[in-house]
């Protein structure tokens, strides 16, 4: 299994440091699944023109790769102006429109401040859904209060966390047994 | 429909296309050489006009996993060794190529093949071409549009003069040689959705129309806003022809077909689309009502002749070489359209 995580904010640090112990809790539970993290802070992606994005170039080329041959993908994601930040949507607009077929797709949230909890659920997830994705409804929230000095300092969002990661897995695993299953019905 | 080399009596055309993949049989993960690929493509056209198939045609993609990106030298050579299968492009890329060299080509494979020669003008699906031939993809449209009727303008007018924004003016430039008889059939190439049908509507053109899946009644409406569009400019739609294109693959049985074909496509798209054909969707092509032609031959005939029924067309044209298909199974597939499927269509088709 191929789990990417994909922290979607170039600027700041929250979701970086989120997305940091996220896929901490994935190698350490799971250390048979191979797992990468992507920083779009540390690449330099170019912005979608339409093309297909295998014949994107450089760093859009990997980006855009190495989200299509996971499994599951973890998106971290801050809330700039009540919405996610134009960084990410970037990443969905230079894949194709389907990307999401047959992976599972879960995320955290960042955010200065508690009335931005429902900018995911409303603005996030029906763009997930359009690219077909299975997603892991529950998502974990956390403001600046969880952080100090690039660390997460709570427990419960610790705990949440790991419990995210395992319903990744576990809805990773289910769902590619229940497509076999399905598949192997088709007979061909 | 004569200017364009249609005689409605005889029924729905038949035809085969690739788009000149070269990508290996994901049963061995062997690839064969280009030169072998782009002689089995010239060997299928001989097996085609042998088996009674009006048409052939290859595209051009410039990128890995293709090889006929030459398709006009391609088309030269089927020329040759044809003597009555008409013979086109799928598509030619008019946007990245001068429209007076692809004239030049096409008029000549027209005299070579005495006068078999047509051309599908597109877009381009796949864009490596625009970087490889150094042009803009920020002007994808607008070099499409205006190269394409810059060809639609040598094809009615020997000498041309002409000035547009990505080519040289053409000041009484004589554009030779000229077409058997006097001009060529040229079409458009169209993606699914009725937008781009509406287009090839204006402009009073032929419409190819490209049809992965999905039902049959979705891409009526795109043929139905074509000739509503095509009316609506001055055109009459009746001298219009329309041609369909897309996935075909015959074996005894529908599951059979399903089971041959699906890994050559599934695998092909994933290279050159970045995307495999869901399995879930790939299984309904098989409902009549869809438009993928995969199955046993009773479906395919029954699902071509519902196509007809529904889009009225003049012509559907075929694709089941795509993904490394051995050349043994094209050979089969050919033999049972020649033998089974042919004689039912233009029975059924055939104006009595």
């Amino acid at each position: 299994m191929k789990i990417v995580g994909l922290s979607g904010s170039i600027v700041g640090s929250k979701t970086r440091t989120a997305m940091e112990r996220t896929i901490n809790i994935i190698s350490e539970k799971y250390p048979e699944i191979e797992v990468t993290l992507i920083d779009l802070a540390d690449f330099n992606i170019q912005f979608s023109d339409g093309r297909n994005y295998l014949e994107y170039e450089g760093d859009t080329a990997y980006v855009t790769q190495t989200i299509m041959e996971a499994d599951a993908v973890v998106i971290g994601t801050p809330v700039f102006q009540a919405s996610i930040p134009a960084t990410l949507k970037n990443i969905f607009d230079l894949l194709p429109e389907k990307a999401f077929i047959d992976k599972v797709v879960g995320f955290v949230v960042t955010a200065g401040s508690p009335k931005h909890y429902l900018v995911a659920e409303q603005q996030l997830k029906p763009i997930l859904a359009y690219m077909k994705a299975q997603i892991v409804q529950t998502y974990v929230f956390l403001e600046e209060q969880d952080f100090y000095r690039k660390e997460i300092v709570s427990d419960d969002v610790i705990f949440r966390l790991e419990r995210l990661v395992e319903d990744i897995v576990t809805l990773t695993k289910t769902y590619e047994s229940i497509r076999k299953e399905k598949e192997a019905e088709y007979g061909f | 429909m004569e200017k364009y080399r249609i005689n409605p009596n005889s029924g729905l055309e038949f035809g085969l296309y690739t788009l000149g993949d070269h990508i290996a049989d994901p049963h061995t993960g062997k690839r064969i050489s280009n030169q072998q690929r782009i002689k089995e493509i010239i060997e299928l056209a001989k097996m085609a006009e042998q088996a009674g198939i009006d048409f052939f045609s290859v595209g051009e993609s410039h990128q890995e996993y293709f090889t006929t990106q030459a398709h006009t030298v391609v088309l030269g050579a089927i020329a040759q060794a044809t003597e009555k299968i008409k013979i086109a492009s799928s598509s030619t890329i008019i946007s990245t190529l001068d429209p007076v060299r692809v004239f030049e080509d096409f008029a000549t494979i027209d005299l070579i093949s005495n006068g078999r020669a047509e051309i599908i003008a597109g877009r381009a699906s796949r864009v490596g071409v625009f970087d490889l031939l150094g042009y803009n993809l920020r002007d994808y449209e607008e070099l499409f549009e205006e190269k394409f009727d810059l060809l639609l303008k040598i094809n009615q007018e020997e000498v041309v003069n002409w000035k547009g924004s990505y080519r040289a003016p053409l000041n009484n430039a004589k554009v030779i040689p000229r077409p058997l008889n006097g001009s060529l059939p040229i079409w458009r190439a169209v993606g699914g959705p009725p937008a781009s049908a509406i287009k090839a509507g204006y402009a009073g053109v032929p419409m190819f129309l490209a049809m992965l899946g999905g039902p049959v009644s979705s891409f009526k409406r795109s043929i139905e806003a074509y000739r509503e569009a095509a009316n609506r400019s001055g055109h009459n739609s009746d001298e219009l022809p329309v041609a369909t294109a897309g996935f075909f693959y015959v074996a005894d049985t529908t599951q059979a077909a399903q089971a041959e074909t699906y890994p050559y496509i599934n695998e092909g798209m994933k290279l050159t689309n970045g995307n495999g054909f869901p399995k879930q969707h790939f299984a309904q092509g098989a409902h009549p009502q869809d438009v993928m032609n995969i199955g046993s031959p009773e479906l395919v005939i029954e699902k071509i002749l519902y196509q007809h029924e529904v889009f009225g067309h003049q012509r559907y044209i075929a694709q089941m070489d795509f993904g490394g298909v051995t050349f043994d199974k094209l050979k089969r597939n050919i033999d049972i359209i020649g033998t089974k499927i042919l004689p039912e269509i233009k029975k059924h088709t055939r104006k009595k």
